[in-house]
C-alpha cells in the first residue's frame, strides 16, 4: 500500500537523521575535550614565550651597540628576492570553514607578494594546506603532515632547522608564518607573522617592568653577541611551536562549533520529519478505517 | 632573602620554587654558584646536572643546554629539555645507555656515518646524565661521567 510505504521511508529517514545526529554529537564533545587540552598546552608553553621575549629584547639592546655587520644574520635585512611562508592547516576536515578560510588567505598572502619578488614558495604544515597548496603551483620548501592533535615542541624543530638553514644559505630572504588564531571557543582569525629575519620582539610588557632600572648591568657569559647566536634559534622554533600550538586549538574549537551546528540541523530535522512521519500516519490509518468502514458498509448493504 | 627559580621549558614549566637558597648551574663556560644577591647574568647552559638547594634538601635536575638570566634574586631558565630526578625512569635511562654504549663500539669498527656517531654520543651523554641525577636523588653510587 502506498501509504504505508511512505510512512515506511519516513521512519527509516527518521532513523539515519538520528544516527548522524549521534555521530556529530559523539565528535563535538571529542572535540570540546581536545580543545581544552589543546588550550591547557597553549597555556602551558606561555611562561618559556614570555620570557624568552623579554630576555631576548634585554640582549637585543646591547647588541644594537654593536657594528650591525657583525650582528646574527637572522638579524639582517636584506632584498627579498625569495619569499617563503610556513602554511599551517588542520590534517581533517569537518571544522566548518577553517581550512578553507586559512588556505584563501595563504593564497592571497603568495599572490600579493608574487609580483615584487622573484618567486614565492610555501612550506605547508597539515595536509589540507599541503593538497591545496600542491594544486596551486607554488614550489614547497618542504611539508610537514601528522603532527597530531598534541605536538610536542621537539616535533616542529624540523620545521624551524629547514627555514634557519634556508635564510642562512640565502636560499630564502624572508618567511612569514600563517596560522589561525585562537581568540576563543567560537571565533579563530587568520593571522600572518614575519619570521625572518627576526624582528625584535615588542616592548609592551617589558617597558613599564623595566622602566627606571634599564640598563641593567649583566655579567654575560660568554659574550651578548654568542648569547644571542644561541637565543635567536630557539626564538623561532619558539614562535612556530606557539603558533602550531594555537593553530591546534583553533582547530579543536572550530571543529567543535561545526559539530554542534551539524547536530542542531540533525535534531530540527528530526523533529520536522517526525511531525510529517505522524501526518502520513494518521493519514494512513484514517484511509484503512474509511476502508474498511466502506467494506463493511458494502457487505451491509448487500 | 631566598632566590625565586623558574625552570621552563617549551613544552611545560619544570619547577617553581621561591624558597632558593643556593643554586649550581652547568653554563658552557663551566659550573657555577648562584647564592642570593648574585649580580645580574645571562649565560647559556651546557648539558648537565642542575642543582636546586632548598631547606628540604638538594634537588638535582638533568638540564639540556639552554639558558639561564639572573636578576634582583629572580632566577629564570629556560632550557631545551629538563627533568627532576623524580620524573625520570632509572631502568630506561639504564637501557639507553646500554644501548648507546653498543652503538658507538659498533661504529667505531666500521667507518660509520658521522651523524649516527653524533647521534650516538648525543644519547649516551644524555642517559649518563639522567643516572646521575636520579642516583644522586637516591643517594646510591654516581657513575663516573666520561
Amino acid at each position: 500500500m502506498a501509504g504505508a510505504g511512505a510512512v515506511r521511508a519516513i521512519r527509516d529517514r527518521i532513523k539515519s537523521v538520528q544516527s548522524t545526529a549521534q555521530v556529530t554529537r559523539a565528535m563535538e564533545l571529542v572535540a570540546a575535550s581536545k580543545m581544552r587540552r589543546a588550550q591547557d598546552r597553549a597555556v602551558q608553553a606561555r611562561p618559556y614565550a614570555d620570557r624568552m621575549r623579554s630576555v631576548l629584547l634585554q640582549l637585543a639592546g646591547y647588541a644594537q651597540s654593536v657594528d650591525p655587520d657583525e650582528l646574527s644574520p637572522l638579524l639582517q635585512e636584506r632584498e627579498v628576492k625569495h619569499f617563503a611562508f610556513i602554511h599551517i592547516t588542520a590534517d581533517r576536515g569537518l571544522a566548518g570553514g577553517l581550512n578553507a578560510n586559512m588556505n584563501r588567505m595563504g593564497a592571497s598572502l603568495a599572490l600579493e607578494h608574487q609580483p615584487n619578488v622573484e618567486r614565492v614558495s610555501v612550506l605547508p604544515v597539515g595536509r589540507k594546506g599541503r593538497d591545496f597548496f600542491r594544486r596551486s603551483g607554488f614550489p614547497m620548501l618542504a611539508e610537514f603532515t601528522g603532527l597530531g592533535d598534541f605536538p610536542e615542541s621537539s616535533e616542529v624543530l624540523p620545521i624551524a632547522r629547514i627555514i634557519r638553514d634556508d635564510f642562512i644559505a640565502g636560499n630564502i630572504d624572508q618567511v612569514y608564518i600563517g596560522y589561525q588564531r585562537f581568540v576563543n571557543a567560537a571565533v579563530q582569525r587568520p593571522t600572518v607573522r614575519q619570521i625572518l629575519p627576526i624582528q625584535p620582539p615588542e616592548d609592551a610588557t617589558a617597558t613599564e617592568e623595566d622602566d627606571g632600572r634599564r640598563p641593567v648591568d649583566f655579567i654575560f657569559e660568554p659574550s651578548p653577541e654568542s648569547l644571542l647566536e644561541t637565543l635567536l634559534p630557539r626564538y623561532i622554533e619558539m614562535q612556530i611551536y606557539e603558533a602550531v600550538l594555537e593553530a591546534r586549538a583553533s582547530e579543536q574549537s572550530a571543529r567543535m562549533v561545526a559539530m554542534r551546528q551539524a547536530t542542531d540541523a540533525a535534531n530540527d530535522m528530526v523533529s520536522d520529519l517526525t511531525l510529517t512521519y505522524n501526518k502520513a500516519r494518521q493519514e494512513s490509518v484514517t484511509s484503512e478505517l474509511l476502508d474498511i468502514i466502506g467494506g463493511t458498509a458494502a457487505l451491509e448493504n448487500a | 632573602m631566598p632566590l625565586r627559580l623558574s625552570i621552563v621549558t617549551q613544552d611545560r614549566t619544570v619547577l617553581e620554587q621561591d624558597d632558593v637558597t643556593r643554586l649550581v648551574v652547568p653554563t658552557t663556560e663551566g659550573q657555577i654558584t648562584i647564592l642570593p644577591s648574585h649580580a645580574p647574568l645571562m649565560a647559556s647552559l651546557s648539558i648537565g646536572e642542575m642543582v636546586v638547594y632548598t631547606p628540604a634538601g638538594p634537588d638535582p635536575i638533568a638540564v639540556h643546554g639552554g639558558f639561564i638570566q639572573v636578576v634582583d634574586d629572580e632566577v629564570s631558565v629556560l632550557a631545551d629539555a629538563a627533568e627532576r630526578a623524580s620524573d625520570i625512569d632509572e631502568t630506561r635511562a639504564d637501557e639507553a645507555r646500554t644501548r648507546a654504549e653498543r652503538h658507538l663500539t659498533e661504529r667505531a669498527a666500521d667507518t660509520g656515518e658521522a651523524i649516527d656517531l653524533l647521534r650516538a654520543q648525543a644519547a649516551l651523554q644524555r642517559s649518563l646524565l639522567r643516572l646521575r641525577v636520579v642516583r644522586r636523588r637516591r643517594g646510591t653510587g654516581v657513575p663516573a661521567s666520561r
